[in-house]
């Protein structure tokens, strides 16, 4: 019971923060990042019912999240043309829903005989179909334009019209709270445990008497339930929706918020999603070569660290827990690792910038700025120095990173025999 | 008859291109249980290696070079990277291999730019070989027809007839019974990876020319070679061969038929009147539908028969 108010409060703690956010941070670029934020995170949860409670890894999950943004938009317009009667806008999410339910259960059905790489390849052709179908059915989808709406119809109770943003970011806040404490309640339901089981030993679930494709079939539609909510406050946040959002490109990107954030920990889809988000609209417009950085940053997490950040940090709970001295005695090998490692990215980054900027830009000029300082990309000495310090930095990872990994084996052996002592 | 004859000749074409592709990938996924996202981006990288050795030292020279250096490509990330991952299971490897995907296709545009670069037909191959009814068939499609036949005649030939081909084989399904007789199986895969890289470079350097070498080429087509692989069964060599000469004549024979659902019900005597949604439906031809019939196919096979043309196992 306790443990239950000590969860409860911390909920109602992220709430209000969340809603105090705007009032501080209140330029309309905030507003929207904030907004933008919000869906994903409904979505990359979503997402993550999939890929990290049921071990389906999906290249397809945006088609619920765009068909169910299309279908919100269409039913927008017929309200605003009067030909569909009046339906509170409060309550598109639920729209949303039925729609990435509808076609969850219906694709779920013939992809889920199988977990693992024969069904994200399976995901893959779907998500491949729908795109293509978005140029074709005009009629529906518009092509490459997408479709514009009007999302301020009908009547306006206690005189919110969803006009302005910040309404719309309350309106995304609420259903956020409300989709993800139902998806956390969904981890802890016997589903979400057999769900788990069915990831983890297929076999074993099924010889305990479940159907592994059932228990499939059943996240997998929940997940694009979900989804398709998210796909809703999208198309209401934009009030604009087009083909690329049912592409492969926004599944993966929902792929790189969940993985990178930490699959196998119900924060870190959440995790990743705001902060791959910040990155996104602050960094696209500084560095031209955003991809390649979200690129390596992904394939390094999945090589070294393949619980995302949220399994990083995980990995030292029990460490916290036994005795925090332990913890402060890891502060300091972390540090030289993680400065060490920060050195060789600042040469990397400094190379790539610079490639980047030969590529792109004009030859005749050779001043890039680069860490607020200006680089001259045709001067041999701006490349001796950022190679030298990716040389330095991976003679310094050398040295720094076994003594890293030696002091927390060594703290996590002092926990185990702490434990055993008990 | 010519048309007919003629659109069997660029499906046959484009099929084998798909197959060149589809064998490599179906052959790494049959034996490690690695599916490479990034098959298609060595496809993208083959076709702009050529690019840049045909600008200096020909298209002839090309052809063995690039190949050779993707395969050299392929070896490396499956020896300091794929290995290292392969602890974490097969969705690990696909997850590295995607991420693969994004970086290279980034680093594509890095070096070369977003534009499609001036990758063309060697001058003395672009000429009309043959011509019937008004349409001629240039000597550079007979040639990469050719390339491409004979290819997977020596691939054939090095898998079923040869010593290196039997122990590939073996490791394919036995792998702990091969590693005990005293052969290297890391190496054998890593070998095979490699291989397999190299003959999707292979199949950019002879397609990257007509098809448009461009950052994109490999989003574009990497989907449809998944599709080849499930279609033709999971890990089977013969399968990947007749699903992709089957999706290669269907989609160009599609692009070439003006039909609709409409057209055929005014053919056997009725015609329909019906507005709106419906209309637009049953009006929309066959070449308008062309690039969704592959993942049609997909669907459908899924539902009737999960195991492919030939594979052994549901999918």
């Amino acid at each position: 019971m306790i443990n239950f108010f000590k969860s409860f409060s911390t909920w109602i703690i992220i709430a209000v923060i969340a809603a105090i956010l705007p009032l501080i941070f209140d330029s309309s670029f905030s507003l929207t990042l904030l907004s933008k934020m919000g869906v994903l995170i409904i979505f990359t949860v979503a997402y993550n019912m999939l890929l990290g409670q049921g071990g389906m890894l999906s290249f397809g999950h945006a088609i619920y999240f765009g068909l169910a943004g299309y279908a919100s938009i269409h039913i927008l317009n017929g309200i605003g043309e009067e030909t569909l009667p009046y339906f509170p806008t409060v309550l598109f999410p639920f729209i949303g829903a039925i729609v990435g339910l509808f076609f969850g259960s219906l694709v779920g059905y013939v992809s889920t005989r199988r977990a693992g790489t024969a069904f994200a390849m399976i995901s893959l052709g779907f998500c491949e179909m729908v795109t293509a179908m978005t140029l074709i059915f005009v009629i529906f989808f518009n092509g490459e334009d997408g479709i514009q709406t009007d999302r301020m119809v009908g009547p306006e109770p206690f005189g919110i019209t969803f006009g302005p943003q910040i309404e719309i970011y309350y309106l995304i806040l609420f259903w956020c709270l409300v989709a993800v404490a139902l998806m956390y309640i969904i981890t802890k339901t016997p589903f979400g445990r057999m769900s788990n089981a069915v990831r983890d030993n297929p076999e074993r679930a099924a010889f305990i008497g479940y159907s592994v494709r059932r228990v499939r079939w059943q996240a997998f539609a929940l997940s694009s339930m979900f989804a398709g909510a998210a796909g809703s406050l999208h198309a209401l946040n934009y009030e604009h929706i087009g083909f690329e959002s049912v592409s492969v490109v926004q599944s993966g990107a929902v792929l790189f918020m969940a993985f990178i954030g930490g699959a196998g920990h119900f924060l870190g889809p959440i995790v990743g999603a705001i902060g791959l988000t910040y990155l996104d609209s602050t960094l696209a417009d500084v560095t031209e070569a955003w991809l390649l950085y979200l690129g390596l940053t992904f394939s390094g997490i999945v090589m070294f660290a393949p619980g995302g950040l949220a399994g990083l940090i995980v990995m030292h709970g029990p460490i916290a827990r036994t005795d925090k001295k332990l913890l402060i005695s890891l502060i300091k090998p972390y540090c030289l690792a993680i400065s060490s490692v920060i050195t060789g990215l600042i040469g990397l980054i400094g190379i790539i910038e610079m490639l980047y900027f030969r590529s792109l830009i004009s030859k005749g000029e050779g001043e890039v700025v680069i860490f607020w300082t200006e680089f001259n990309a045709n001067g041999i000495m701006s490349w001796l120095i950022f190679i030298a310090l990716i040389l330095v930095g991976i003679f310094l990872s050398k040295k720094t990173f076994p003594l890293a990994k030696e002091s927390w084996d060594h703290a996590i052996s002092v926990v185990k025999t702490e434990i055993s002592n008990e | 008859m010519d048309v007919i004859l003629f659109t069997l000749f660029n499906g046959l074409l484009y099929g084998m291109l798909l197959f060149m592709l589809s064998s490599g990938l179906t052959l790494i996924f049959g034996m490690m249980g690695v599916l490479n996202f990034a098959h298609a981006s060595f496809f993208m990288l083959g076709a702009y290696f050529a690019y840049q050795i045909s600008k200096y030292i020909g298209f002839i020279p090309a052809l063995f070079i690039a190949p050779l250096i993707i395969a050299f490509c392929g070896a490396m990330v499956e020896k300091y990277a794929l290995r290292r991952v392969h602890k974490f299971g097969h969705v690990a490897e696909l997850l590295f291999t995607f991420g693969l995907f994004y970086i290279i296709e980034e680093l594509v545009q890095m070096i070369w730019g977003k534009v499609p670069v001036g990758y063309h037909v060697p001058e003395y191959m672009d000429f009309t070989l043959f011509s019937m009814s008004g349409m001629g068939y240039q000597a550079y499609a007979m040639f990469t027809l050719v390339v491409s036949i004979a290819m997977f005649i020596v691939l054939f030939s090095v898998l079923t007839k040869t010593r290196a081909g039997l122990i590939i084989q073996a490791a394919l399904t036995h792998p702990e019974i091969v590693s005990s007789l005293g052969h290297n199986v890391p190496k054998v895969f890593m070998l095979v990876f490699g291989l397999g890289c190299a003959l999707a470079g292979l199949a950019g350097v002879l397609a990257g020319n007509t098809l448009g070498t461009e950052p994109s080429m490999a989003l574009s087509l990497g989907p449809i070679v998944f599709v080849v692989i499930v279609v033709g069964g999971l890990g089977s060599l013969k399968g990947a061969l007749v699903a992709s000469i089957l999706i290669g004549i269907v989609q160009t024979t599609a692009i070439s038929l003006d039909y609709s659902i409409n057209n055929f019900i005014e053919l056997i005597g009725f015609s329909v009147d019906i507005e709106s949604l419906w209309r637009i439906l049953i009006d929309l031809t066959i070449s308008q539908i062309a690039p969704i019939l592959p993942y049609l196919l997909l669907v459908l096979m899924l539902i009737f028969r999960p195991r492919g043309l030939f594979g052994n196992r549901d999918v």
